[in-house]
Protein backbone atom coordinates (compact mmCIF):
# COMPACT_ATOMS: atom_id res chain seq x y z
CA UNK A 1 0.00 0.00 0.00
CA UNK A 2 2.74 2.43 0.88
CA UNK A 3 4.52 1.59 -2.37
CA UNK A 4 1.55 2.62 -4.46
CA UNK A 5 1.40 5.94 -2.65
CA UNK A 6 5.06 6.78 -3.01
CA UNK A 7 4.63 7.62 -6.72
CA UNK A 8 1.96 10.21 -6.03
CA UNK A 9 3.24 13.80 -5.96
CA UNK A 10 2.02 15.81 -3.02
CA UNK A 11 0.59 19.15 -4.21
CA UNK A 12 2.77 22.04 -3.09
CA UNK A 13 -0.31 23.70 -1.54
CA UNK A 14 -0.49 20.82 0.92
CA UNK A 15 3.22 20.18 1.29
CA UNK A 16 4.14 23.63 2.62
CA UNK A 17 1.55 23.89 5.39
CA UNK A 18 2.21 20.25 6.29
CA UNK A 19 5.94 20.93 6.62
CA UNK A 20 5.22 24.07 8.64
CA UNK A 21 2.94 22.09 10.92
CA UNK A 22 5.57 19.41 11.40
CA UNK A 23 8.28 21.98 12.10
CA UNK A 24 6.03 23.74 14.59
CA UNK A 25 5.53 20.51 16.52
CA UNK A 26 9.08 19.19 16.26
CA UNK A 27 11.19 22.36 16.67
CA UNK A 28 10.44 22.82 20.39
CA UNK A 29 11.48 19.22 21.00
CA UNK A 30 14.64 19.81 19.00
CA UNK A 31 15.30 22.93 21.06
CA UNK A 32 15.06 20.84 24.20
CA UNK A 33 17.56 18.31 22.83
CA UNK A 34 20.00 21.00 21.69
CA UNK A 35 20.01 22.77 25.05
CA UNK A 36 20.24 19.59 27.15
CA UNK A 37 23.47 19.52 29.20
CA UNK A 38 24.58 16.14 27.85
CA UNK A 39 27.92 16.16 29.67
CA UNK A 40 26.45 16.42 33.15
CA UNK A 41 23.55 14.14 32.26
CA UNK A 42 24.65 11.00 34.19
CA UNK A 43 25.21 12.80 37.49
CA UNK A 44 21.97 14.73 37.13
CA UNK A 45 20.07 11.51 36.53
CA UNK A 46 21.54 10.14 39.73
CA UNK A 47 20.54 13.24 41.68
CA UNK A 48 18.23 12.45 44.60
CA UNK A 49 14.59 12.85 43.77
CA UNK A 50 14.84 12.31 40.02
CA UNK A 51 14.26 8.56 40.09
CA UNK A 52 11.68 8.90 42.86
CA UNK A 53 9.69 11.35 40.74
CA UNK A 54 9.95 9.12 37.66
CA UNK A 55 8.91 6.03 39.59
CA UNK A 56 5.96 7.88 41.11
CA UNK A 57 4.93 9.22 37.70
CA UNK A 58 4.97 5.77 36.09
CA UNK A 59 3.11 4.22 39.02
CA UNK A 60 0.38 6.85 39.28
CA UNK A 61 -0.15 7.09 35.50
CA UNK A 62 -0.56 3.31 35.33
CA UNK A 63 -2.96 3.17 38.29
CA UNK A 64 -4.95 6.08 36.84
CA UNK A 65 -5.19 4.20 33.53
CA UNK A 66 -6.44 1.07 35.30
CA UNK A 67 -9.07 3.17 37.08
CA UNK A 68 -10.09 4.80 33.79
CA UNK A 69 -10.45 1.41 32.06
CA UNK A 70 -12.54 -0.04 34.89
CA UNK A 71 -14.92 2.93 34.95
CA UNK A 72 -14.55 4.31 31.42
CA UNK A 73 -15.29 1.17 29.36
CA UNK A 74 -18.72 0.62 30.93
CA UNK A 75 -19.42 4.35 30.53
CA UNK A 76 -18.45 4.22 26.85
CA UNK A 77 -20.65 1.15 26.37
CA UNK A 78 -23.58 2.98 27.93
CA UNK A 79 -23.09 5.94 25.62
CA UNK A 80 -22.69 3.83 22.49
CA UNK A 81 -25.22 1.04 22.99
CA UNK A 82 -28.14 2.39 24.97
CA UNK A 83 -30.75 5.10 24.57
CA UNK A 84 -31.65 7.19 27.56
CA UNK A 85 -32.91 10.72 28.08
CA UNK A 86 -30.13 13.28 28.30
CA UNK A 87 -27.54 11.11 26.60
CA UNK A 88 -26.19 14.02 24.55
CA UNK A 89 -25.69 16.00 27.74
CA UNK A 90 -23.93 13.08 29.42
CA UNK A 91 -21.61 12.74 26.46
CA UNK A 92 -20.80 16.46 26.62
CA UNK A 93 -20.15 16.23 30.36
CA UNK A 94 -17.78 13.29 29.87
CA UNK A 95 -15.58 15.40 27.62
CA UNK A 96 -15.54 18.49 29.84
CA UNK A 97 -12.17 17.64 31.47
CA UNK A 98 -10.66 17.81 27.95
CA UNK A 99 -11.36 21.51 27.66
CA UNK A 100 -11.34 22.50 31.34
CA UNK A 101 -8.12 24.18 32.50
CA UNK A 102 -6.48 21.48 34.65
CA UNK A 103 -6.09 23.90 37.57
CA UNK A 104 -9.86 24.40 37.57
CA UNK A 105 -10.19 20.61 37.57
CA UNK A 106 -7.92 20.49 40.61
CA UNK A 107 -9.98 23.06 42.49
CA UNK A 108 -13.18 21.21 41.55
CA UNK A 109 -11.69 17.98 42.90
CA UNK A 110 -10.77 19.76 46.15
CA UNK A 111 -14.35 21.00 46.52
CA UNK A 112 -15.61 17.41 46.26
CA UNK A 113 -12.83 15.24 47.72
CA UNK A 114 -11.06 17.80 49.93
CA UNK A 115 -11.30 17.81 53.72
CA UNK A 116 -14.29 20.14 53.59
CA UNK A 117 -15.60 18.77 50.28
CA UNK A 118 -18.96 17.17 49.61
CA UNK A 119 -17.65 13.60 49.72
CA UNK A 120 -14.27 14.29 51.29
CA UNK A 121 -15.85 15.66 54.45
CA UNK A 122 -17.75 12.40 54.93
CA UNK A 123 -14.70 10.27 54.04
CA UNK A 124 -12.63 12.15 56.61
CA UNK A 125 -15.25 12.03 59.37
CA UNK A 126 -16.20 8.37 58.85
CA UNK A 127 -13.00 6.63 57.80
CA UNK A 128 -10.33 9.23 58.51
CA UNK A 129 -9.37 9.17 54.81
CA UNK A 130 -8.22 12.36 53.11
CA UNK A 131 -7.22 12.26 49.45
CA UNK A 132 -5.36 15.58 49.00
CA UNK A 133 -1.59 15.35 49.54
CA UNK A 134 -1.56 11.56 49.05
CA UNK A 135 -0.41 9.36 46.18
CA UNK A 136 -4.03 8.23 45.82
CA UNK A 137 -4.90 11.90 45.30
CA UNK A 138 -2.43 12.06 42.40
CA UNK A 139 -4.13 9.03 40.83
CA UNK A 140 -7.55 10.67 41.22
CA UNK A 141 -6.34 13.94 39.64
CA UNK A 142 -4.71 12.11 36.72
CA UNK A 143 -7.73 9.86 36.17
CA UNK A 144 -10.02 12.91 36.11
CA UNK A 145 -8.19 14.57 33.24
CA UNK A 146 -7.33 11.36 31.36
CA UNK A 147 -10.65 9.51 31.45
CA UNK A 148 -12.25 11.35 28.48
CA UNK A 149 -9.48 10.10 26.18
CA UNK A 150 -10.39 6.51 27.02
CA UNK A 151 -14.16 7.00 26.84
CA UNK A 152 -13.98 8.75 23.46
CA UNK A 153 -11.71 6.07 21.97
CA UNK A 154 -13.81 3.16 23.26
CA UNK A 155 -17.11 4.76 22.30
CA UNK A 156 -15.79 5.31 18.77
CA UNK A 157 -14.67 1.69 18.56
CA UNK A 158 -18.05 0.46 19.82
CA UNK A 159 -19.95 2.56 17.27
CA UNK A 160 -17.72 1.28 14.50
CA UNK A 161 -18.08 -2.40 15.42
CA UNK A 162 -20.65 -4.73 13.91
CA UNK A 163 -23.56 -5.44 16.27
CA UNK A 164 -24.64 -8.57 14.38
CA UNK A 165 -22.24 -10.77 16.37
CA UNK A 166 -23.78 -9.50 19.60
CA UNK A 167 -27.28 -10.16 18.27
CA UNK A 168 -26.28 -13.66 17.20
CA UNK A 169 -24.84 -14.42 20.64
CA UNK A 170 -28.01 -13.13 22.27
CA UNK A 171 -30.24 -15.32 20.11
CA UNK A 172 -28.06 -18.29 21.08
CA UNK A 173 -29.00 -17.69 24.72
CA UNK A 174 -26.13 -15.65 26.15
CA UNK A 175 -27.21 -13.07 28.74
CA UNK A 176 -26.33 -9.41 28.24
CA UNK A 177 -23.25 -9.34 30.42
CA UNK A 178 -21.94 -12.55 28.81
CA UNK A 179 -22.39 -10.93 25.40
CA UNK A 180 -20.45 -7.87 26.56
CA UNK A 181 -17.67 -9.96 28.05
CA UNK A 182 -17.33 -12.69 25.42
CA UNK A 183 -18.25 -10.84 22.21
CA UNK A 184 -18.24 -7.04 22.49
CA UNK A 185 -15.09 -6.59 24.53
CA UNK A 186 -12.84 -8.80 22.32
CA UNK A 187 -14.22 -6.98 19.25
CA UNK A 188 -13.28 -3.54 20.54
CA UNK A 189 -10.07 -4.61 22.32
CA UNK A 190 -7.84 -2.58 19.93
CA UNK A 191 -9.96 0.50 20.63
CA UNK A 192 -9.70 -0.05 24.38
CA UNK A 193 -5.93 -0.49 24.09
CA UNK A 194 -5.59 2.69 22.02
CA UNK A 195 -7.69 4.61 24.51
CA UNK A 196 -5.66 3.23 27.40
CA UNK A 197 -2.38 4.31 25.79
CA UNK A 198 -3.65 7.86 25.19
CA UNK A 199 -5.06 7.91 28.70
CA UNK A 200 -1.73 6.79 30.16
CA UNK A 201 0.23 9.39 28.19
CA UNK A 202 -2.13 12.16 29.29
CA UNK A 203 -1.89 11.02 32.92
CA UNK A 204 1.90 10.96 32.71
CA UNK A 205 2.00 14.60 31.60
CA UNK A 206 -0.65 15.86 34.04
CA UNK A 207 0.43 18.95 35.95
CA UNK A 208 -2.27 21.48 36.85
CA UNK A 209 -4.85 19.28 38.55
CA UNK A 210 -2.13 17.33 40.34
CA UNK A 211 -0.37 20.33 41.89
CA UNK A 212 -3.70 21.89 42.86
CA UNK A 213 -5.38 18.80 44.28
CA UNK A 214 -2.53 16.59 45.46
CA UNK A 215 0.10 19.23 46.27
CA UNK A 216 3.80 18.73 45.82
CA UNK A 217 5.80 16.54 48.15
CA UNK A 218 8.87 14.58 46.98
CA UNK A 219 8.33 10.82 46.98
CA UNK A 220 4.62 11.07 47.69
CA UNK A 221 2.94 13.46 45.28
CA UNK A 222 5.79 15.04 43.31
CA UNK A 223 5.48 13.59 39.81
CA UNK A 224 7.86 14.40 36.95
CA UNK A 225 5.93 17.41 35.59
CA UNK A 226 5.91 18.96 39.08
CA UNK A 227 9.60 18.24 39.51
CA UNK A 228 10.27 19.95 36.17
CA UNK A 229 8.29 23.03 37.19
CA UNK A 230 10.11 23.41 40.50
CA UNK A 231 13.51 22.72 38.97
CA UNK A 232 12.76 25.52 36.52
CA UNK A 233 12.57 27.91 39.49
CA UNK A 234 16.26 27.54 40.19
CA UNK A 235 18.09 25.38 37.72
CA UNK A 236 17.23 25.40 34.02
CA UNK A 237 19.65 22.55 33.27
CA UNK A 238 18.07 20.26 35.85
CA UNK A 239 14.64 21.07 34.42
CA UNK A 240 15.90 20.24 30.93
CA UNK A 241 17.22 16.87 32.05
CA UNK A 242 13.93 16.02 33.77
CA UNK A 243 11.99 17.12 30.68
CA UNK A 244 14.21 14.96 28.50
CA UNK A 245 13.51 11.87 30.61
CA UNK A 246 9.76 12.50 30.49
CA UNK A 247 9.92 13.07 26.75
CA UNK A 248 11.96 9.91 26.16
CA UNK A 249 9.61 7.73 28.19
CA UNK A 250 6.46 9.13 26.55
CA UNK A 251 7.76 9.07 22.97
CA UNK A 252 9.23 5.61 23.50
CA UNK A 253 5.97 4.12 24.70
CA UNK A 254 3.80 5.96 22.17
CA UNK A 255 6.05 4.91 19.27
CA UNK A 256 6.25 1.30 20.44
CA UNK A 257 2.50 0.96 20.81
CA UNK A 258 1.19 3.11 18.02
CA UNK A 259 1.65 0.72 15.12
CA UNK A 260 0.37 -2.16 17.15
CA UNK A 261 -2.76 -0.68 18.62
CA UNK A 262 -3.66 2.81 17.64
CA UNK A 263 -3.91 2.08 13.93
CA UNK A 264 -6.60 -0.51 14.49
CA UNK A 265 -8.37 -1.90 11.40
CA UNK B 1 11.24 16.15 -5.18
CA UNK B 2 13.81 15.64 -2.48
CA UNK B 3 14.75 19.30 -2.37
CA UNK B 4 11.25 20.58 -1.83
CA UNK B 5 10.60 19.31 1.67
CA UNK B 6 13.93 20.80 2.69
CA UNK B 7 13.00 24.20 1.31
CA UNK B 8 9.63 24.00 3.01
CA UNK B 9 11.21 23.15 6.33
CA UNK B 10 13.65 26.04 5.99
CA UNK B 11 10.79 28.36 5.15
CA UNK B 12 9.02 27.14 8.25
CA UNK B 13 12.04 27.76 10.39
CA UNK B 14 12.44 31.27 8.94
CA UNK B 15 8.79 32.05 9.50
CA UNK B 16 9.03 30.94 13.11
CA UNK B 17 12.13 33.04 13.82
CA UNK B 18 10.53 36.03 12.16
CA UNK B 19 7.49 35.66 14.39
CA UNK B 20 9.51 35.52 17.57
CA UNK B 21 11.71 38.45 16.65
CA UNK B 22 9.00 40.96 15.94
CA UNK B 23 7.00 40.95 19.14
CA UNK B 24 9.40 42.75 21.48
CA UNK B 25 9.30 46.21 19.98
CA UNK B 26 5.53 46.63 19.95
CA UNK B 27 3.74 48.75 22.49
CA UNK B 28 6.18 51.62 22.83
CA UNK B 29 4.26 53.92 20.52
CA UNK B 30 4.10 57.46 21.86
CA UNK B 31 0.75 58.86 22.88
CA UNK B 32 -0.33 61.99 24.73
CA UNK B 33 0.57 62.46 28.42
CA UNK B 34 3.54 63.65 30.40
CA UNK B 35 6.51 64.34 28.14
CA UNK B 36 8.56 61.23 27.58
CA UNK B 37 6.41 58.99 29.75
CA UNK B 38 3.89 56.97 27.77
CA UNK B 39 3.16 53.59 26.31
CA UNK B 40 3.12 50.14 27.83
CA UNK B 41 5.20 49.19 30.86
CA UNK B 42 5.52 45.49 31.58
CA UNK B 43 6.32 44.65 35.19
CA UNK B 44 7.39 41.18 36.33
CA UNK B 45 6.68 41.03 40.05
CA UNK B 46 6.67 38.46 42.85
CA UNK B 47 3.27 36.91 43.57
CA UNK B 48 3.26 38.49 47.03
CA UNK B 49 3.16 41.98 45.46
CA UNK B 50 -0.05 41.26 43.54
CA UNK B 51 -2.50 43.43 45.49
CA UNK B 52 -0.28 46.40 46.25
CA UNK B 53 1.34 46.61 42.79
CA UNK B 54 -2.03 46.34 41.06
CA UNK B 55 -3.15 49.42 43.03
CA UNK B 56 0.10 51.29 42.43
CA UNK B 57 -0.21 50.49 38.71
CA UNK B 58 -3.69 52.04 38.59
CA UNK B 59 -2.49 55.16 40.46
CA UNK B 60 0.45 55.51 38.07
CA UNK B 61 -1.76 55.20 34.99
CA UNK B 62 -4.04 57.89 36.39
CA UNK B 63 -1.09 60.21 37.06
CA UNK B 64 0.46 59.62 33.63
CA UNK B 65 -2.28 59.39 31.03
CA UNK B 66 -1.18 57.41 28.02
CA UNK B 67 0.66 54.82 30.05
CA UNK B 68 -0.53 51.27 30.50
CA UNK B 69 1.01 49.10 33.22
CA UNK B 70 0.82 45.35 32.63
CA UNK B 71 1.82 42.87 35.33
CA UNK B 72 3.12 39.34 35.25
CA UNK B 73 2.79 38.02 38.80
CA UNK B 74 4.35 34.65 39.65
CA UNK B 75 6.96 33.04 41.86
CA UNK B 76 10.09 35.24 41.69
CA UNK B 77 12.28 32.38 40.55
CA UNK B 78 10.01 31.53 37.63
CA UNK B 79 10.02 35.21 36.65
CA UNK B 80 13.81 35.38 36.87
CA UNK B 81 14.05 32.37 34.55
CA UNK B 82 11.62 33.97 32.11
CA UNK B 83 13.66 37.18 32.09
CA UNK B 84 17.00 35.45 31.54
CA UNK B 85 15.34 33.49 28.72
CA UNK B 86 14.49 36.77 27.01
CA UNK B 87 10.93 37.57 28.09
CA UNK B 88 10.23 41.24 27.20
CA UNK B 89 9.93 43.02 30.55
CA UNK B 90 10.66 46.58 31.71
CA UNK B 91 10.80 46.22 35.46
CA UNK B 92 11.49 43.29 37.78
CA UNK B 93 10.52 43.19 41.46
CA UNK B 94 11.70 40.03 43.22
CA UNK B 95 10.86 38.64 46.64
CA UNK B 96 14.49 37.85 47.42
CA UNK B 97 18.00 39.07 46.57
CA UNK B 98 18.86 35.52 45.42
CA UNK B 99 16.29 35.54 42.63
CA UNK B 100 17.35 39.08 41.62
CA UNK B 101 20.93 37.82 41.50
CA UNK B 102 19.96 35.35 38.75
CA UNK B 103 18.96 38.34 36.67
CA UNK B 104 21.94 40.57 37.52
CA UNK B 105 24.37 37.67 36.98
CA UNK B 106 22.84 37.24 33.55
CA UNK B 107 23.67 40.90 32.85
CA UNK B 108 19.98 41.67 32.41
CA UNK B 109 19.61 44.50 34.96
CA UNK B 110 20.14 48.17 34.15
CA UNK B 111 22.18 49.43 37.12
CA UNK B 112 22.12 48.18 40.71
CA UNK B 113 18.84 46.78 42.07
CA UNK B 114 17.49 48.60 45.15
CA UNK B 115 15.71 47.09 48.13
CA UNK B 116 12.34 48.83 48.35
CA UNK B 117 10.39 46.80 50.93
CA UNK B 118 10.80 43.97 53.41
CA UNK B 119 8.43 41.18 54.32
CA UNK B 120 8.21 38.77 57.24
CA UNK B 121 6.64 35.38 57.66
CA UNK B 122 3.56 34.65 59.74
CA UNK B 123 1.64 31.45 60.37
CA UNK B 124 -1.63 31.53 58.45
CA UNK B 125 -4.36 29.53 60.17
CA UNK B 126 -8.11 29.18 59.79
CA UNK B 127 -10.16 32.05 61.20
CA UNK B 128 -10.43 31.80 64.97
CA UNK B 129 -7.33 29.59 65.09
CA UNK B 130 -9.22 26.34 65.90
CA UNK B 131 -6.00 24.36 66.48
CA UNK B 132 -4.69 26.93 68.96
CA UNK B 133 -1.35 27.52 67.25
CA UNK B 134 0.71 30.15 69.04
CA UNK B 135 4.17 29.72 67.57
CA UNK B 136 6.43 27.72 65.27
CA UNK B 137 6.70 24.86 67.78
CA UNK B 138 2.93 24.41 67.53
CA UNK B 139 3.37 23.36 63.90
CA UNK B 140 5.12 20.18 64.99
CA UNK B 141 2.11 18.76 66.86
CA UNK B 142 1.15 15.33 65.48
CA UNK B 143 -1.69 15.12 62.98
CA UNK B 144 -1.43 18.78 62.03
CA UNK B 145 -1.37 19.40 58.28
CA UNK B 146 1.08 22.11 57.28
CA UNK B 147 1.84 23.61 53.86
CA UNK B 148 5.19 25.24 53.19
CA UNK B 149 6.58 26.85 50.07
CA UNK B 150 9.15 24.79 48.21
CA UNK B 151 12.73 25.66 49.12
CA UNK B 152 13.36 26.79 45.53
CA UNK B 153 11.11 29.84 45.94
CA UNK B 154 11.84 32.73 48.35
CA UNK B 155 9.00 32.07 50.82
CA UNK B 156 10.24 28.48 51.13
CA UNK B 157 13.82 29.58 51.69
CA UNK B 158 12.64 32.00 54.38
CA UNK B 159 10.48 29.31 56.02
CA UNK B 160 13.46 26.98 56.16
CA UNK B 161 15.59 29.68 57.77
CA UNK B 162 12.93 30.49 60.38
CA UNK B 163 12.36 26.83 61.25
CA UNK B 164 16.09 26.29 61.61
CA UNK B 165 16.40 29.38 63.81
CA UNK B 166 13.68 27.98 66.06
CA UNK B 167 15.10 24.43 65.74
CA UNK B 168 11.65 23.14 64.96
CA UNK B 169 11.38 20.11 62.70
CA UNK B 170 8.12 19.64 60.85
CA UNK B 171 6.95 17.37 58.06
CA UNK B 172 4.75 19.40 55.74
CA UNK B 173 2.14 17.64 53.63
CA UNK B 174 3.00 19.74 50.60
CA UNK B 175 5.68 22.09 49.27
CA UNK B 176 3.83 24.67 47.21
CA UNK B 177 5.20 26.46 44.17
CA UNK B 178 4.42 29.95 45.45
CA UNK B 179 3.14 31.72 48.53
CA UNK B 180 -0.35 32.28 47.11
CA UNK B 181 -0.77 28.55 46.52
CA UNK B 182 0.24 27.80 50.13
CA UNK B 183 -2.23 30.39 51.42
CA UNK B 184 -4.96 28.99 49.17
CA UNK B 185 -4.63 25.59 50.85
CA UNK B 186 -5.36 27.24 54.21
CA UNK B 187 -8.31 29.17 52.76
CA UNK B 188 -9.78 25.94 51.38
CA UNK B 189 -9.28 24.23 54.74
CA UNK B 190 -7.08 21.51 53.24
CA UNK B 191 -4.24 22.33 55.63
CA UNK B 192 -4.37 23.60 59.20
CA UNK B 193 -1.50 26.05 58.83
CA UNK B 194 0.97 27.48 56.34
CA UNK B 195 3.99 29.73 56.59
CA UNK B 196 3.26 32.72 54.38
CA UNK B 197 4.22 36.38 54.21
CA UNK B 198 2.46 38.76 56.55
CA UNK B 199 1.23 40.74 53.53
CA UNK B 200 -0.45 37.68 52.03
CA UNK B 201 -2.15 36.77 55.30
CA UNK B 202 -3.36 40.38 55.64
CA UNK B 203 -4.81 40.28 52.12
CA UNK B 204 -6.98 37.32 53.10
CA UNK B 205 -8.30 38.35 56.52
CA UNK B 206 -11.81 37.27 55.49
CA UNK B 207 -10.70 33.63 55.54
CA UNK B 208 -7.50 33.35 57.57
CA UNK B 209 -5.89 34.65 60.72
CA UNK B 210 -2.19 35.45 61.08
CA UNK B 211 -0.09 34.23 64.00
CA UNK B 212 3.13 36.23 64.45
CA UNK B 213 6.22 34.46 65.78
CA UNK B 214 9.55 35.92 66.97
CA UNK B 215 11.80 33.79 64.74
CA UNK B 216 10.40 35.51 61.64
CA UNK B 217 12.78 38.38 62.41
CA UNK B 218 15.64 36.00 61.51
CA UNK B 219 14.17 35.34 58.09
CA UNK B 220 13.28 38.77 56.78
CA UNK B 221 12.91 38.93 53.02
CA UNK B 222 14.33 41.92 51.18
CA UNK B 223 12.51 42.82 47.97
CA UNK B 224 14.84 44.23 45.31
CA UNK B 225 13.60 46.02 42.21
CA UNK B 226 15.44 46.91 39.00
CA UNK B 227 14.82 48.32 35.55
CA UNK B 228 15.90 45.76 32.97
CA UNK B 229 18.60 46.33 30.40
CA UNK B 230 16.50 45.19 27.43
CA UNK B 231 13.43 47.08 28.64
CA UNK B 232 11.27 48.06 25.65
CA UNK B 233 10.12 51.19 27.51
CA UNK B 234 12.96 52.24 29.80
CA UNK B 235 11.79 55.83 30.43
CA UNK B 236 8.39 54.83 31.73
CA UNK B 237 9.91 51.94 33.69
CA UNK B 238 12.29 54.35 35.44
CA UNK B 239 9.38 56.69 36.23
CA UNK B 240 7.30 53.81 37.62
CA UNK B 241 10.19 52.68 39.81
CA UNK B 242 10.47 56.23 41.22
CA UNK B 243 6.70 56.24 41.80
CA UNK B 244 6.86 52.92 43.70
CA UNK B 245 9.62 54.30 45.96
CA UNK B 246 7.84 57.63 46.46
CA UNK B 247 5.68 58.35 49.52
CA UNK B 248 2.56 57.53 47.51
CA UNK B 249 3.85 54.10 46.50
CA UNK B 250 5.30 53.28 49.90
CA UNK B 251 1.99 54.20 51.58
CA UNK B 252 0.21 51.50 49.54
CA UNK B 253 2.94 48.98 50.33
CA UNK B 254 3.10 49.62 54.09
CA UNK B 255 -0.68 49.52 54.26
CA UNK B 256 -0.48 46.03 52.77
CA UNK B 257 1.84 44.99 55.60
CA UNK B 258 5.27 45.53 54.03
CA UNK B 259 8.00 47.15 56.07
CA UNK B 260 10.27 49.92 54.85
CA UNK B 261 13.93 48.93 54.59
Amino acid sequence: MSKARRGARAPIALLIPAALGLAFLVLPLAGLLIRTPWRSLPERLAAPGVLAALRLSLLTATLATVLCVLLGVPLAWLLARTEFPGRRLVRALVTVPLVLPPVVGGVALLLVFGRRGLIGHWLDATFGITLPFTTAGVVVAEAFVAMPFLVIAVEGALRGSDTRYEEAAATLGANRFAVFRRVTLPLVAPGVAAGAVLCWARALGEFGATITFAGNFPGRTQTMPLAVYLALETDLDAALVLSLILLTVSVGILAALRDKWITSP
Amino acid sequence: MRIRPLIATLAAALALTACSGGSGAAGTSATSGAPGVSGDVTVFAAASLTESFTRIGKDFEAAYPGTKVTFNFAGSSALATQITQGAPADLFAAASPATMKTVTDGGMADGEPVTFVRNQLVIAVAKGNPKGITGLAGLAQPGLKVALCAEQVPCGAAAKKALEAASVKITPVTLEQDVKAALQKVKLGEVDAALVYRTDALSATADVAAVEFPESAKAVNDYPIAVLKNAPNKTAAQKLLEWIRSDKGMAVLTQAGFQTP
